[in-house]
């Protein structure tokens, strides 16, 4: 990343954020709803990100934990509790089952792994759809109300994409310090070598479990987010499609890169709405388009600009050999 | 009792079904670590292929064979040639996130092209019962029944008894010595593939009769191969063979006796459990641990 002047960095950083403040104040409001749609499955691929990424453990049950979230949000604010304390709780419920989750994970990996947390993931759906003394089954909640802010309501799109906006810059902060914590690089050593990680005094058994309930705990945040953007919830989209769709976000935009899940997320979810004048076509040339991507650049958008950065940086590397070996020549 | 027998002739029939695309499952992700998750999709295209052909004017055998000619150059090596070997050297995740995605593409490419509503197929078995032990058993069970095991016997005498299937073993077990000793290894693995896009042809052509052909009818049937071939040991053909019989009866008797709501938790629970206490699968062998 030497090329990148850490100004520059920063200063694209704050174009991108003001203009993810100013431009959709004239968005109509189908804009505002597939803008907040994208900061909300940021939020759960983020997490996914965490446990996938960084520590390593496939999970196939991120959508099931967006599906926790969005039914804790849902109940607890249609009886009148306000949406922070429906957060927490979301956060609390999530954490919980992310760490009974992660017991598995101490005891087989990889696609063992991965099937698992499918099984787990269809498990949460029936129980979303035939509960419905708790989740009003197939006919689902609606009228979930939408929070106020420091006195302000939130009812209209605008406000409410801020809230979303305003989470997903949180979440974002609080996971740009977790990786740089001593946490995150346990994780990352959890990744790379679980048994050398063992051997040099990381407590891998822990540091698993936390991997996953961190994680889910996002993916709870995301759907207490969720609940009451679309104002009704029923179980379907909580299926295991969504957990597939939040995976196909994390490694498309590159899983273990902290901005892999934005891009993840604005190609799942936005790409699909821009191919929309294409009508029947559209959701066929998405799939191109992420076999075609993941063809070029198996690690992901973000792998792609990594590989042309470390080529440049070896351009440059030899360059600067060529440059020295010429003037030992002339010295001689 | 005769609720039981009817459950468990029918349960074998599916099973028998999910068995053979479990076995096409596993063959591919023993030769070429491919983790199909468009498997479900593999079964729901060939009967979409076989109407289109029998639309085109094409009598029902004739349709068959193109159907199943045409699933194993699409299905086969189209897919192995334009996905699998490009990504192939870069690990189990894209290529498995890339068929998902390939999924997605073949579900919209059927309801774009061909209809979004269910339609009707004919059966190659006769339609009717017959009595077997004082119970009227349907023929259509039996006939697919009969049908799986015969693919799966070829399969398993192909795999066992010929040079071929000797070679193709070697291929999956350990490719470099594999290599050394002058097996064909790239043709062994496109050889697997197209096994499984006849596989998969002919669990479509058995078991589009009794679902009807819907461009979302892949979806459970995926998932339920995927557990068949987990259950029965994902490095086994004869694994998966005995998950997916397994599965199917689980299935029909948990419809039956626990809930219609909770019946696709219990094979769920059970690959859970299967998982955790033995991951190797029931007739697996266990996998070695790479650090």
């Amino acid at each position: 990343m030497s090329s990148f002047a850490k100004p520059l960095k920063i200063a694209l950083g704050l174009i991108v954020i003001a203009a993810l403040i100013v431009v959709p104040m004239n968005f109509n409001r189908y804009g505002l709803f597939i803008l907040s749609q994208w900061a909300v499955m940021a939020i759960a691929a983020m997490g996914l990100n965490l446990t996938l990424g960084y520590a390593g453990q496939v999970s196939l049950a991120q959508g099931a934990f967006v599906g926790i979230g969005a039914y804790a949000a849902a109940i607890m604010t249609t009886h009148g509790w306000p949406l922070p304390a429906a957060i927490v709780v979301a956060i609390g419920l999530s954490f919980a089952v992310g760490w009974v989750l992660g017991y598995p994970a101490l005891r087989v990996q990889h696609h063992y792994l991965a099937f698992v947390t499918l099984a787990f993931s269809t498990l949460a759906f029936l129980v979303f759809r035939n509960e419905s003394w708790l989740t009003g089954g197939i006919y689902g909640i609606s009228n979930i109300p939408r929070p106020h802010i420091f006195g302000i309501a939130t009812n209209k799109p605008l406000p409410f994409y801020y809230v979303c906006l305003g989470s997903l810059a949180i979440v974002s902060l609080a996971v740009w310090w977790l990786i740089r914590s001593p946490w995150g690089r346990a994780f990352m050593a959890l990744r790379e070598n679980p048994l050398r990680a063992q051997s040099l005094g990381v407590d891998t058994r822990r540091y698993t479990l936390m991997a996953f309930a961190i994680g889910s705990a996002l993916g709870g945040v995301a759907g207490a987010l969720y609940a009451p953007l679309t104002q009704y919830i029923d179980p379907v989209p909580f299926n295991l499609s969504l957990s597939l769709d939040l995976l196909m976000m994390v490694i498309v935009g590159g899983a273990g890169f902290f901005l892999g899940p934005f891009l993840g997320a604005m190609i799942a979810v936005l790409l699909p709405e821009w191919l929309r004048f294409t009508e029947g076509y559209y959701l066929m040339l998405y799939a191109i388009a992420v076999m075609g991507l993941l063809i070029w650049s198996p690690t992901g958008i973000l792998g792609i600009l990594d590989r042309h950065l470390a080529e440049r940086r070896t351009k440059a590397a030899s360059a600067l050999r060529a440059v020295a070996k010429s003037r030992l020549e002339t010295a001689q | 009792m005769s609720n039981l027998f009817d459950l468990l002739v029918a349960g074998l029939a599916t099973g028998a079904i999910y068995a053979l695309v479990a076995v096409g499952f596993t063959l591919l992700w023993q030769t070429s670590q491919t983790i199909n998750f468009a498997q479900g999709e593999f079964v729901m295209l060939p009967a979409f292929l076989m109407l289109a052909a029998m639309h085109a004017g094409a009598p029902f055998w004739l349709a068959i064979i193109l159907g199943i000619l045409l699933s194993m150059l699409l299905l086969g090596l189209t897919f192995k040639m334009l996905l699998v070997d490009p990504m192939m050297r870069h690990g189990v995740l894209p290529l498995a996130i890339a068929t998902m995605a390939l999924a997605i593409g073949l579900k919209e490419a059927v309801k774009q092209f061909f209809s979004a509503e269910a339609s009707p197929f004919p059966s190659i078995v006769p339609t009717g019962d017959i009595a077997i032990l004082g119970h009227n058993v349907s023929l259509q069970s039996i006939g697919v029944l009969v049908l799986a095991i015969l693919a799966v016997f070829g399969l398993t005498a192909l795999l066992n008894r010929t040079s071929l299937g000797h070679q193709m073993q070697a291929a999956a077990q350990n490719p470099t010595v594999a290599r050394i000793i002058g097996v064909p290894v790239e043709r062994m693995i496109l050889l697997t593939f197209l096994i499984n896009a006849f596989l998969v042809a002919l669990a479509s052509l058995l078991i589009t009769p009794i679902y009807l052909a819907k461009f979302t009818s892949g979806e459970v049937l995926g998932q339920a191969a995927f557990i068949a071939a987990i259950v029965g040991g994902f490095n086994q053909v004869r694994g998966a063979i005995a998950g997916g019989l397994l599965i199917g009866v689980l299935d029909n008797l948990a419809a039956a006796y626990v809930s219609t709501q909770y019946r696709a938790a219990v094979p769920m629970i059970f690959l859970i459990a299967v998982i955790l206490f033995r991951p190797q699968g029931l007739l697996g062998r266990a996998e070695e641990r790479t650090v």
